[in-house]
């Protein structure tokens, strides 16, 4: 029950961000799909007791991947899919915690809290490159074929 | 007749240039990627014929030169008002590809961009409020919210974003809209949870701020940083920081004062 709430509310709310950016109208059930699955990985790992900073890394990971194939299949730049793919995965929840704890004097917990979001920011990038990498290869290896 | 043939060639090096700034503008301010926005104009400008272009871009301003048998030709225009606006990264996009085609000629082209330029945004501010008002309804839920803070986190949700949009037209400061709307949900959701409309005020205000989270400018950092761009890159994670750290005072005053 739990997953297939996830399931829908990331798809909504993933092309809800869709129509905030103002994508185009044909767009947006590929923005959801696109928040759907990575959120959906994110989730499952961590539910398997995956760390959140090694699940943040697949996830983001994943987004970039079926960006990819989205912009090649559909022609359109990447960047309208894997936007709204990422904002879940950005940690506005561990960002929360350390900014309230900082404010409540709590130094050592802010500091802990303030870490993990960085931590979780920096797996987004990771996650961004890897699949920059694996495309650029993929394409070498395709003009060395045709070559 | 060779003067004549060399002043419409002159006229025509201006409207290849017109054609690759206008189009470099419109993505600029629409939210693309700043080596997206060189190499558009750089790829627009070699299918026309030009051998030779440069292009040097930053968030705020583009600088295009093409060499041609005249000498060098540069151009700059300051980029002021950037919103998001990923149809129109999209519409260039495709027209760029066009011309790669060969179907469209200089006039057509700039005639074409002219329109994406002037075309209204694709979605009313009131969906776009809508939208952002069930984005937080649904983020709430994901991050294990209860059923009980749906429709509370919907409508802190909806009316935060909706006054990062007002209060930005009445002062031009991003910083400071950004934290009056986290300032406004953390008030609403304080009242919500005080009245007993809502129950839990972490996962209330953490749904709604969602909608006001710089997940474009965190995207395009690391990508523009990927491919070498680096003081854009830089740039726009110091703006995404920003943001963050205003969502983050703005949450922190009402924090303070429970």
């Amino acid at each position: 029950m739990d997953i297939l709430i996830n399931i829908v509310t990331s798809f909504i709310a993933a092309a809800g961000f869709g129509i905030i950016f103002n994508a185009p109208r044909e767009a947006l059930w590929k923005c959801g799909a696109v928040g759907m699955m990575g959120w959906m990985a994110y989730f499952i790992l961590t539910l398997q007791g995956i760390g959140e900073v090694p699940a943040t890394v697949a996830a983001a990971f994943m987004i970039a991947v079926i960006s990819q194939v989205f912009s090649r299949v559909y022609k359109a730049p990447i960047i309208i899919y894997i936007v709204s793919g990422i904002i879940p995965l950005v940690p506005g929840g561990t960002a929360y915690n350390a900014m309230r704890s900082f404010v409540t004097n709590d130094y050592s917990e802010a500091l802990a809290f303030a870490a993990k979001a960085f931590m979780i920011s920096g797996s987004i990038a990771m996650g961004i490159v890897l699949s920059e990498v694996i495309s650029q290869i993929m394409k070498q290896s395709r003009l060395k074929r045709i070559g | 007749m060779e003067i004549e043939d060399m002043e419409q060639y002159l006229e025509e090096q201006y409207d290849i240039m017109d054609v690759c700034l206008l189009a470099g503008k419109i993505m600029l301010e629409s939210g693309a990627e700043t080596y997206r926005v060189e190499d558009t104009m750089m790829r627009i400008a070699k299918n026309y014929g030009i051998k030779e272009s440069h292009s040097y871009v930053t968030p705020t301003g583009i600088m295009f030169s093409i060499e041609t048998e005249e000498p060098t030709k540069t151009k700059l225009i300051r980029i002021s008002d950037r919103t998001t606006d990923l149809k129109k990264v999209m519409l260039v996009n495709s027209t760029s590809r066009r011309i790669a085609n060969g179907e469209l000629d200089v006039p057509q082209a700039y005639r074409i961009l002219k329109r994406i330029y002037k075309d209204d945004e694709t979605y009313s501010l009131k969906t776009r409020i809508a939208a952002a008002a069930i984005s937080s309804g649904c983020f709430l839920m994901m991050f294990q919210g209860s059923w009980a803070d749906f429709i509370p986190a919907i409508i802190i949700g909806g009316l935060g974003f909706a006054s990062v949009v007002y209060v930005h037209d009445l002062v031009l400061i991003k910083f400071f809209s950004e934290f009056m709307a986290a300032l406004v949900i953390g008030l609403l959701a304080a009242g919500a949870v005080a009245t007993g409309l809502g129950q839990e005020l972490d996962k209330i205000i953490i749904g709604s701020v969602m909608p006001l989270v710089p997940g474009l400018l965190i995207t395009n950092a690391v990508r523009d940083l990927i491919a070498g761009h680096f003081i854009s890159g830089l740039s726009k994670g110091a703006e995404a920081f920003l943001t963050a750290f205003a969502i983050g005072s703005g949450i922190a005053v009402v924090v303070t004062m429970l």
